[in-house]
């Protein structure tokens, strides 16, 4: 694993809210094929930070490379440039994003949710991004909910909707912002199941969460950030079982419960 | 006697005309039609141009050239910071009087398109787009954030957002207020009579000045607006139940799924 190469790349990433630092300097480096699972205490930045990587929010310091390439800038002859919302676009149909509020397009069923990107931003035909839709809702357990509104849909059946719309992209990698603390405890498996499914496929995958079960069966490596900083990180089963800081330790109780 | 001198009082003081009242109703005279169509037609072309006026200028005032910002909100400020009145006036006889543009009488094919009927229209149009801007911002303002966030997410550019998960939603949102502009709007005609266009009220107003049967003409103008309103209700309605809400699509099978079902729809 420690071969592959660099996917996804923070350099020193710094995003304020007015004066105060949400995060503050993280660098993080994930690999292709890797599953990186973030934790942290609310209010660490994690979401933010996880938001930095696809250019949802501007960042203010630093740079995020996707395969070596700058996310949301250029270099300007006075240091970086924001690209053009078009520019910014074009690289984010590479990363692929789940929202803990799964956000579904609420107009459409959720065929065409997951059929839309697709057929307007790849050139896919109608019948092609449809296709490629079916299956990738098959493939999320939902092949007899193709026809239904977000709004008839449970919340887990709705987030494994949200997979599938992100993964109809064929993005390079996934990012998740905590996916499962919108949903009722019955229906975490079920998402966290796709989830472990596509890690096992070896999609690269960024996941803020706090579902240790998941980080401790899918995770290569563990996360741990704290007022805007990774207070520290390593292999998942280290973390978990031995991790250096207080602080991770004391966290790692709170949640286990 | 008492009850007498009052018979008499209100034989001579009220002279009201059923017969024309009801002829004025249920067979009006062709001028009267004519009048009666005109305001439905004007009152159609003004609203049509003025929604999709209405929608340029939200567009602009959020578009990320500044320039197109400002002239965006000016315009909104200038028109609904002026009478329509004042601005009818304006357009069809300000202009002319200043040589500046005179409306002219156009001939489309077989039908002529008076100048005074292209400046009602044009005005009306106009005036309703600064409306129209209003609440097409207030609809898309109603949406979710994560809406736009998830089309961004996806890599749709900004242009695309907006018309292929933003528009479709603020629509629903508008139809409401948008049959409300309708209904005013079809009212509003009425005062087109200052410039002399010869819709409803200035047609009745020409048959009472020949008839003196003041009350009688505009109760009966009364009774046609209200006609064309609540048809218009009618309409509305049957568009709503068309294009409802997401939420309004999913009420009842949602209810049904919970109490037969039992499927743990959250």
């Amino acid at each position: 694993m420690s071969a592959a190469p660099v996917l996804l790349e923070a350099r020193d990433v710094v995003k304020r809210f007015g004066h105060r630092p949400a995060v503050d300097g993280v660098s993080l480096q994930v690999q292709r094929g890797e599953t990186v699972v973030i934790i942290g205490p609310s209010g660490s930045g994690k979401t933010t930070f996880l938001r930095c990587l696809n250019h949802l929010e501007r960042i203010d310091e630093g740079d995020v490379l996707l395969d070596g390439t700058s996310v949301g800038y250029r270099a300007g002859r006075r240091g970086p440039v924001e690209l053009s919302p078009r520019e910014v676009a074009a690289t984010r149909r590479r990363i692929g994003f789940v929202f803990q509020r799964f956000n579904l397009f609420a107009h459409l069923s959720a065929l065409d949710n997951v059929a839309l990107a697709p057929r307007n931003l790849l050139g896919l035909s109608r019948p092609e991004a449809e296709a490629r839709a079916r299956q990738l809702l098959a493939r999320v357990g939902l092949a007899d909910k193709e026809q239904s509104r977000p709004a008839q849909l449970s919340g887990g059946q709705q987030q494994r909707v949200a997979i599938a719309r992100a993964l109809a992209m064929q993005p390079e990698v996934m990012l998740f912002d905590e996916p499962t603390s919108a949903l009722d405890p019955e229906m975490v498996g079920e998402v966290i199941a796709v989830m472990r499914e596509l890690a096992d496929e070896g999609m690269t995958m960024v996941v803020v969460t706090h579902e240790m079960g998941f980080a401790r069966s899918a995770a290569d490596r563990i996360v741990m950030m704290d007022e805007g900083k990774i207070l520290e990180e390593g292999p998942a089963a280290q973390m978990i079982s031995d991790p250096v800081h207080d602080k991770t330790r004391r966290f790692l109780t709170v949640i286990a419960h | 006697m008492a009850q007498g001198a009052w018979l008499a009082a209100a034989d001579a003081g009220l002279n009201f005309d059923w017969d024309f009242l009801a002829r004025s109703i249920f067979h009006p005279s062709g001028v009267f039609l004519h009048g009666l169509a005109r305001t439905v037609y004007i009152s159609v072309l003004a609203q049509v141009l003025g929604t999709v006026g209405g929608l340029a200028i939200e567009l602009s005032r959020r578009s990320r050239w500044m320039p197109l910002r400002r002239a965006g909100a000016t315009y909104v400020w200038l028109i609904r910071g002026t009478p329509l009145l004042v601005q009818l006036v304006i357009v069809y006889n300000g202009l002319a009087a200043l040589n500046l543009y005179r409306f002219t009488d156009l001939t489309l094919g077989p039908v002529v398109v008076l100048g005074v009927v292209q400046a009602a229209v044009l005005t009306l149009a106009m005036n309703e787009a600064a409306y129209m801007a209003e609440i097409i911002r207030a609809a898309l303002d109603a949406i979710d954030v994560g809406q736009k966030e998830a089309a961004v997410a996806l890599g749709m550019p900004p242009a695309m957002t907006m018309r292929l998960v933003l528009l479709p939603q603020a629509a629903r949102i508008c139809v409401p207020p948008l049959g409300n502009e309708f209904n005013l709007m079809m009212k509003s005609t009425s005062l087109l009579s200052v410039i002399g266009l010869q819709e409803m009220f200035l047609t009745a107003q020409a048959i009472n000045s020949a008839t003196f049967k003041t009350f009688e003409i505009f109760l009966a103008v009364a009774v046609y607006y209200l006609l064309l309103t609540t048809l218009w209700g009618f309409v509305q309605q049957w568009i709503e139940r068309r294009f409802a809400g997401p939420a309004a699509v999913v009420s009842s099978p949602r209810l049904r799924e919970r109490l037969f079902a039992g499927s743990g729809a959250k």
